[in-house]
């Protein structure tokens, strides 16, 4: 016996559009049974992880700002993935964004302009761009498999950052500690509202989503990413080139995970240090597929994930649980959601062949 | 199904308010954790401190913390977070902590701060710090004293004045016992990865030292020293069980006696901005038991201890010279704080190369 998913020949629309919220009533029930085993009220827990944060200004800014590089990444890595392009490293070239975007207030910080963050943006942008061009320049020449060479350059990213801020970059009012020195206030993202600490950087994640939901609902560009991601022999007669593709959607993925970084590090940590990311290149490859690899989804699910690591928080504190139960929790949402979509697509089929049963049988004697 | 929902979030917000106007009275007292609190090292002794100061209060406060924050900008949402919902007084316990604690002080001017290892104040936000190479110079002279080889290994995490510092005094302490002692130190380039610490305290004896101690935060290194029939020195936590024949003694974090001094302070209302370096006599930390080791070396090291306590000795105490041979600290001349906390030279005798 084996158990072998199959393909629906016709998924069902009703049950698609109905398929997250299917998956938020399973993990509020399991989650529930899991804070009522804890000895925890289970309402109480839901309350604090769902509603609470969307309850307040301040947490609603602080979603936000979680949200925006999670949507900058997964909007890049949703045009690569659909073009069968699969760039495991955006954590690197968040990485690589940010040193390059901080060249200018750390390295120039005698130099005070309005150009100063412009260049920081730009910088930061050409900076993951490149370094996402390396595993594009091995793929398309040598075939090389982007997803390793991508994910090994992430490493070479974290120590290449530990050593500029520890070595050469390290602030001399820090007292040696691994910091840089802080970024002058124009080299700050500025923030967009009175009332929270939201910055640019949410602008330019939802304006980045935007503008590319345009070009690959509406530009041959578009067609041409989703016709060689399907298939590449398809695409080549109609004249793609699968090579330049390779390089157009790891150079853009690598551009937007660099403008996440630079927009990381000048927005919120105003400095650059040995650790500028709890792995928002990684969470943001789940946030591309909860949105179903389309940018608007993105920016939803960017949102949704940036809700359970502030409702996690408040969790936190209000119950006093580990951070291990709300990341079970989180781990919980992402299975259902995910166990529900491929219900959807595929139909779960018990094989009782009995070719297969007597060799199980025939092994067994 | 919407009527549910309703339900649901009306009950849930009733039994918040009920929760929060319990809290009203007590005083909250709040932490926020760098690692999981129960690493065995760093943030388990905050916790046990945390512990301890309720204890010390029971029922008249509340000691909320949260732990795994990222150092960056979710470290800013969790002190803020804390602020929000009425603590009196935040401690944020890593360094790395240093600037979102300071930019929250200054939403939040009505409540307390203390910053763990930091350099930065405000008016209400206080730096508190552990004299750790207290300990180390105690540690030492019972290397210098114990070993047969005159060699000393040390595991040291990252190449900031704290470490150093705890390098320098280990090695003056050895050499006021034996001038000729050396130390050779490995980079581990981490505070808590037992594969990596145990790989330096493997690569240490194979060079070989006989006396084994560290500045990371597990007990692996000890372990293999106990394997390898040496002895070594615990950190952070009393190490005795992973090394019963072996651990020679450990510097305790004991911030529970810190917490409860500063709790104390503030519900009197003489808590104020300042930048504490408590040491030995404070109790801020402790020496684990000296085991393992002869009497004449064990009264020794209490001698010692005492000598720090009562102030009459400062580790620190010239002459030193530098490892490139200049000069220091004249004879009888003590090191200044300033001078301790920017400290980035090795003094003569370690057998190793600062990265810089």
């Amino acid at each position: 016996m084996r158990i072998e998913l199959e393909k629906r020949p016709r998924p069902s629309t009703f049950y698609a559009v109905l398929s997250p919220f299917i998956a938020l009533a399973l993990t509020v029930i399991v989650g529930g049974i899991m804070f009522w085993m804890l000895g925890k009220d289970p309402l109480g827990a839901l309350y604090s992880f769902f509603v609470e944060p969307l309850l307040d200004v301040w947490s609603l800014h602080e979603i936000a700002i979680k949200a925006a590089p999670l949507i900058l990444i997964g909007v890049g890595l949703s045009v690569c993935y659909r073009s069968n392009n699969w760039n495991i490293g955006a954590e690197g070239q968040f990485i690589m964004g940010a040193i390059a975007g901080s060249i200018v207030p750390v390295v120039f910080h005698d130099w005070h302009s309005p150009l100063v963050l412009p260049l920081m943006l730009i910088f930061g942008m050409i900076g993951g761009a490149l370094y996402a061009g390396i595993p594009a320049f091995l793929k398309a020449n040598m075939n090389t498999n982007e997803i390793l060479s991508s994910l090994m350059l992430v490493y070479i990213a974290q120590l290449f950052l530990d050593w500029i801020v520890r070595g050469p970059w390290r602030s001399p009012e820090g007292y040696n500690f691994p910091v840089t020195r802080n970024f002058a206030p124009e080299a700050v993202l500025p923030e967009i509202l009175a009332s929270g600490r939201t910055n640019l950087g949410f602008v330019f994640a939802i304006v980045a989503a935007l503008l590319i939901w345009f070009m690959m609902r509406y530009t041959l560009k578009g067609f041409e990413i989703t016709v060689l991601g399907q298939s590449e022999r398809a695409g080549r007669f109609a004249g793609f080139s699968s090579r330049r593709m390779i390089w157009f959607s790891m150079l853009l993925s690598g551009a937007l995970a660099g403008l996440a970084g630079i927009a990381e590090v000048s927005g919120n940590i105003n400095k650059l240090q040995p650790i500028i990311s709890p792995g928002y290149g990684f969470t943001a490859i789940i946030v591309a597929f909860l949105g179903r690899l389309n940018p608007i989804g993105v920016i939803v699910a960017g949102l949704v994930l940036a809700l359970t690591y502030v409702g996690g928080e408040a969790v936190q504190l209000t119950l006093s649980v580990s951070d291990k139960v709300t990341r079970v929790f989180q781990g919980l949402l992402l299975f259902f959601v995910l166990s529900c979509d491929t219900l959807i697509l595929y139909r779960i089929r018990i094989v009782l062949s009995g070719r297969t049963a007597a060799m199980a049988q025939g092994g067994a004697e | 199904m919407k009527k549910l929902l309703l339900a649901l979030t009306t009950s849930a917000a009733v039994l918040g308010f009920a929760a929060a106007a319990s809290a009203q009275d007590k005083t909250k007292i709040c932490f926020i954790y760098v690692g999981s609190k129960t690493d065995g090292g760093w943030t388990q002794a905050h916790d046990i401190g945390r512990q301890a100061l309720q204890a010390e209060f029971g029922d008249k406060i509340e000691t909320p913390f949260l732990e795994n924050v990222p150092e960056g900008p979710d470290a800013e949402r969790a002190i803020e977070r804390m602020a929000r919902s009425g603590c009196a007084m935040v401690f944020t316990t890593s360094f790395g902590f240093m600037d979102a604690t300071i930019k929250v002080a200054e939403k939040f001017p009505d409540v307390k701060f203390e910053h763990a290892t930091g350099f930065k104040t405000a008016p209400n936000v206080a730096t508190y710090n552990s004299r750790f190479y207290e300990g180390r110079y105690i540690q030492g002279q019972i290397a210098a004293k114990m070993s047969q080889k005159g060699v000393a290994g040390y595991i040291a995490s990252f190449p900031i004045p704290e470490v150093v510092m705890g390098i320098n005094a280990f090695v003056h302490g050895a050499q006021s016992v034996n001038p000729d002692f050396k130390v050779k130190v490995i980079w581990a380039n981490t505070w808590f990865d037992p594969g990596k610490e145990a790989d330096a305290a493997k690569a240490l004896i194979d060079q070989g030292v006989d006396i084994l101690t560290q500045h990371t935060d597990t007990t692996a290194p000890m372990q293999v020293a106990a394997e390898r029939g040496i002895k070594a020195f615990g950190q952070a936590s009393d190490m005795i069980k992973a090394g019963p024949e072996t651990q020679l003694t450990a510097i305790v974090d004991t911030w529970g006696n810190y917490y409860i001094k500063r709790t104390k302070q503030l519900m009197d209302g003489t808590w104020k901005s300042e930048q504490i370096w408590d040491g030995l006599k404070d109790g801020i930390l402790t020496m684990a038991p000296y085991t393992n080791m002869p009497d004449d070396v064990k009264k020794m090291a209490e001698e010692t201890e005492a000598k720090i306590k009562s102030g009459e000795l400062h580790p620190y105490t010239g002459p030193i010279k530098k490892q490139d041979g200049s000069e220091w600290l004249k004879e009888g001349e003590t090191a200044d704080d300033q001078t301790l906390l920017g400290m980035n030279f090795y003094i003569a005798g370690v057998d190793d190369k600062l990265p810089q």
